[in-house]
C-alpha cells in the first residue's frame, strides 16, 4: 500500500462522508479538495455551491480561492452573495456545511478569529466568513482540522460560529435551522457528538493511530466511542486523485 | 449625456478624500488593484476600509498607511493564509493601530443591503452562540413583530465612495459584469459616489442589446475609468486569469515588514500608473494569463 501523509486521510475520510446529490456549501483549504475528491470519486452528482455565488460547480482545476474563475465556468447558476446567503442558506437549502477552524472545543464551537485576547490578540486570525451563518443554517456541519492540545483545548478563545454551544439542547434554544456539528475529522481520528450531551466523542482511529495519541492531543478528558473503529487507509484511486488531478503542487496538503 | 471617463488618477484624486469611507468590492474576481496602488501613490489617509474579504490590496492599503479602520467579514490571503501587513497593524500598531470592525460575510451582506434599499438596518438569522455581537455592538438583535421570534440586527453602511471593477461599460458609467459578482450591485447603490473602472470601453448599442448582465447603471456612477489588467493579480472572466502563484508568493513578500516596502517602493510608488505597471510585467506574463475563448451563446430579446 502507497504511502500517505495525515492530511490526505483527513481528506480522503471526509470527502467519503459526503452522498450523492447532497448539496454542499463548500469552505476554503482542505474542505475545498475534500469536496472535489468526492465530485470526482464516490459522489459526481454532489452539487457544490460557494460562497462566492457559484452554483453546482464543476471546476476543472482545484480552485486555490473560494472566488476562483474555474467555479464560474460551466457552473449551473452565479448569483450574487445577497442570493448565497438569503435564498440558498437561510432559505434553508444546503445539506452540508464543510468548516475549517483555529481551534475547536467539545461541543464542537468553533475559533476562526483570535488566538489570544481579542482586542490584544497574539494571532489575528482572518475572522468568520461565511462561516457564522453556515454553522446555524446548514442541514449539518462537518468539520475538518488538525489536532493538538492548542487546536483542542479546554476553551477556545473566541466563538466564531456555534457548534452546541455550552450545554444539551442550546442550539434548540436559539432556534437555530440546522442540526449543527454531526462530524469532526482530524489528522489522528474521527469524531462525533453523544445523543444527549453534545459532547464530542471519538469514534475512528486511523491505521497507526492509537487512542494514547488521540488523548495527548487533546485539551480535556475527552470520551472514547465503545466501539472504536479504524478508518480505511486511503486507495491508491483516492491518492492518485489527489496527487494528479487536485493539488498536484502540493499547495493545499502541505 | 456627457462622458464620465476619466483616469485613474483623476477620479481617485477627485472622488477619494482622506477620512472617507471607501470601498472596493470584489470576491476574489474583479478586485480592483490598480485604484488601491493609486489610493497608496496619492497618500490617502484615515480612511474607513471595507470590504467582505479585504485581502491583498488592502492590506497594501493598510501598510502604506492609507487606514485608519477596517470594516470586514474575512480577512486573510484566500487558499493561503494570513494578511501580514493587516496583522502587523492589528497586533503590532505598525506602521499604525488599526480600529477593526468585524461580522460574517452575510451580516457584511445584509448592511450593503439595507444600505443600497435606504434602510437603518437589515435583520438576519446569525449572530446568535457567536461571541462576535459582544465584540462589535453594531450587532444586535429584534423579535419579529408577527411570530416574536428572535434575529439579529445589523446597521446599513452607506460608504462615500465605491469603486466597482467591471469588464465593460460605456462612458456613461452602465456596467456589465459577468462570471461572479460578490456583493458589488449593493455596495454600488449603498455608496454616495460610485467609479466604476472597466477593462473595455463599450458602445452604449453594445451596453442595450443585453440589459440583463448590466450590473451598475450609468445613473449611479460618477467617473468611468477604463483600465485593463486593473484587477491583476486578481482576474476578470474572459480577460485574465487569476494569478494563483503570485498569492501564494504574497504570503513570502510581505511576511516582513522590510520585504512589504520593497514591494510598494517597486510596484506601487515607482511607477506611475497601470500601464507601467502592465509594461514591468511583461507581455510574457500578461499573455500566460490571457482568458481562454468560452463565448456564451446569444439568446433573442425581440418581440
Amino acid at each position: 500500500m502507497a504511502e500517505y501523509t495525515p492530511s490526505e486521510m483527513m481528506v480522503v475520510r471526509a470527502a467519503r462522508e459526503l452522498n450523492n446529490g447532497e448539496v454542499v456549501f463548500v469552505g476554503i483549504g482542505l474542505p475545498n479538495v475534500a469536496c472535489n475528491l468526492a465530485r470526482r470519486l464516490g459522489a459526481p452528482e454532489l452539487v457544490l455551491i460557494y460562497e462566492s455565488g457559484a452554483v453546482g460547480c464543476v471546476p476543472d482545476r482545484l480552485p486555490l480561492s473560494i472566488g476562483d474563475p474555474c467555479l464560474a465556468t460551466d457552473s449551473i447558476s452565479v448569483c450574487s452573495m445577497v442570493e448565497i446567503f438569503n435564498y440558498y442558506l437561510q432559505g434553508g437549502r444546503i445539506d452540508v456545511g464543510f468548516l475549517g477552524g483555529a481551534q475547536v472545543d467539545r461541543f464542537g464551537n468553533i475559533n476562526s478569529t483570535v488566538i489570544g485576547d481579542y482586542d490584544r490578540p497574539k494571532v489575528r486570525l482572518p475572522g468568520s466568513g461565511g462561516a457564522c451563518e453556515i454553522a446555524i443554517h446548514a442541514k449539518k456541519v462537518i468539520m475538518v482540522l488538525k489536532q493538538s492540545p492548542k487546536s483542542f483545548p479546554r476553551k477556545i478563545d473566541f466563538i466564531t460560529s456555534p457548534g452546541f454551544i455550552d450545554a444539551a439542547n442550546s442550539r434548540s434554544r436559539f432556534g437555530f435551522p440546522g442540526k449543527g456539528p454531526s462530524l469532526i475529522i482530524t489528522d489522528l481520528g474521527v469524531y462525533r457528538f453523544t445523543r444527549n450531551t453534545h459532547e464530542m466523542i471519538l469514534q475512528e482511529t486511523y491505521p497507526g493511530t492509537t487512542v494514547q495519541d488521540v488523548r495527548a492531543n487533546i485539551g480535556w478528558d475527552v470520551k472514547i466511542g465503545r466501539r472504536l473503529e479504524t478508518t480505511a487507509p486511503p486507495t491508491d484511486e483516492e491518492l492518485r486523485t489527489i496527487r494528479q488531478d487536485l493539488d498536484p503542487d502540493r499547495i493545499h496538503l502541505r | 449625456m456627457s462622458s464620465k471617463v476619466m483616469t485613474m488618477s483623476q477620479a481617485v484624486g477627485k472622488f477619494v478624500r482622506d477620512g472617507d469611507t471607501v470601498v472596493i468590492e470584489g470576491f476574489t474576481h474583479l478586485i480592483c488593484f490598480a485604484a488601491g496602488h493609486e489610493i497608496i501613490r496619492q497618500k490617502k489617509r484615515d480612511l474607513v476600509a471595507c470590504r467582505l474579504t479585504p485581502d491583498l490590496i488592502y492590506d497594501q492599503m493598510v501598510a502604506a498607511g492609507c487606514v485608519r479602520k477596517l470594516v470586514f467579514s474575512w480577512a486573510g490571503n484566500p487558499g493561503v493564509g494570513s494578511l501580514f501587513g493587516l496583522r502587523r497593524a492589528v497586533e503590532e500598531g505598525v506602521p499604525r493601530k488599526i480600529e477593526v470592525e468585524e461580522y460574517s460575510h452575510f451580516g457584511m451582506v445584509a448592511r450593503f443591503m439595507a444600505g443600497a434599499s435606504h434602510l437603518p438596518f437589515m435583520h438576519l438569522k446569525a449572530f446568535e452562540g457567536s461571541d462576535l455581537p459582544k465584540k462589535n455592538k453594531n450587532i444586535k438583535f429584534i423579535r419579529c413583530p408577527y411570530t416574536g421570534k428572535r434575529y439579529a440586527t445589523v446597521p446599513a453602511l452607506n460608504p462615500d465612495i465605491a469603486i466597482i471593477h467591471v469588464q465593460r461599460a460605456d462612458e456613461e458609467g452602465n456596467a456589465q459584469i459577468w462570471g461572479l459578482m460578490g456583493v458589488q450591485r449593493e455596495a454600488a447603490f449603498a455608496s454616495k459616489r460610485v467609479v466604476i473602472v472597466a477593462e473595455e470601453l463599450v458602445a452604449g448599442d453594445v451596453i442595450r442589446a443585453d440589459p440583463n448582465r448590466t450590473l451598475i447603471p450609468g445613473l449611479i456612477v460618477a467617473a468611468v475609468v477604463i483600465e485593463p489588467f486593473a484587477a491583476n493579480p486578481s482576474y476578470a472572466l474572459g480577460y485574465y486569469d487569476r494569478d494563483n502563484a503570485f498569492y501564494v508568493e504574497w504570503a513570502k513578500v510581505s511576511k516582513g515588514k522590510a520585504g512589504m516596502d520593497r514591494y510598494l517602493d517597486e510596484w506601487v510608488y515607482g511607477l506611475s500608473g497601470r500601464r507601467e505597471y502592465q509594461e514591468k510585467l511583461g507581455a510574457e506574463y500578461v499573455g500566460k494569463l490571457r482568458a481562454d475563448d468560452r463565448p456564451s451563446g446569444s439568446v433573442n430579446y425581440g418581440f
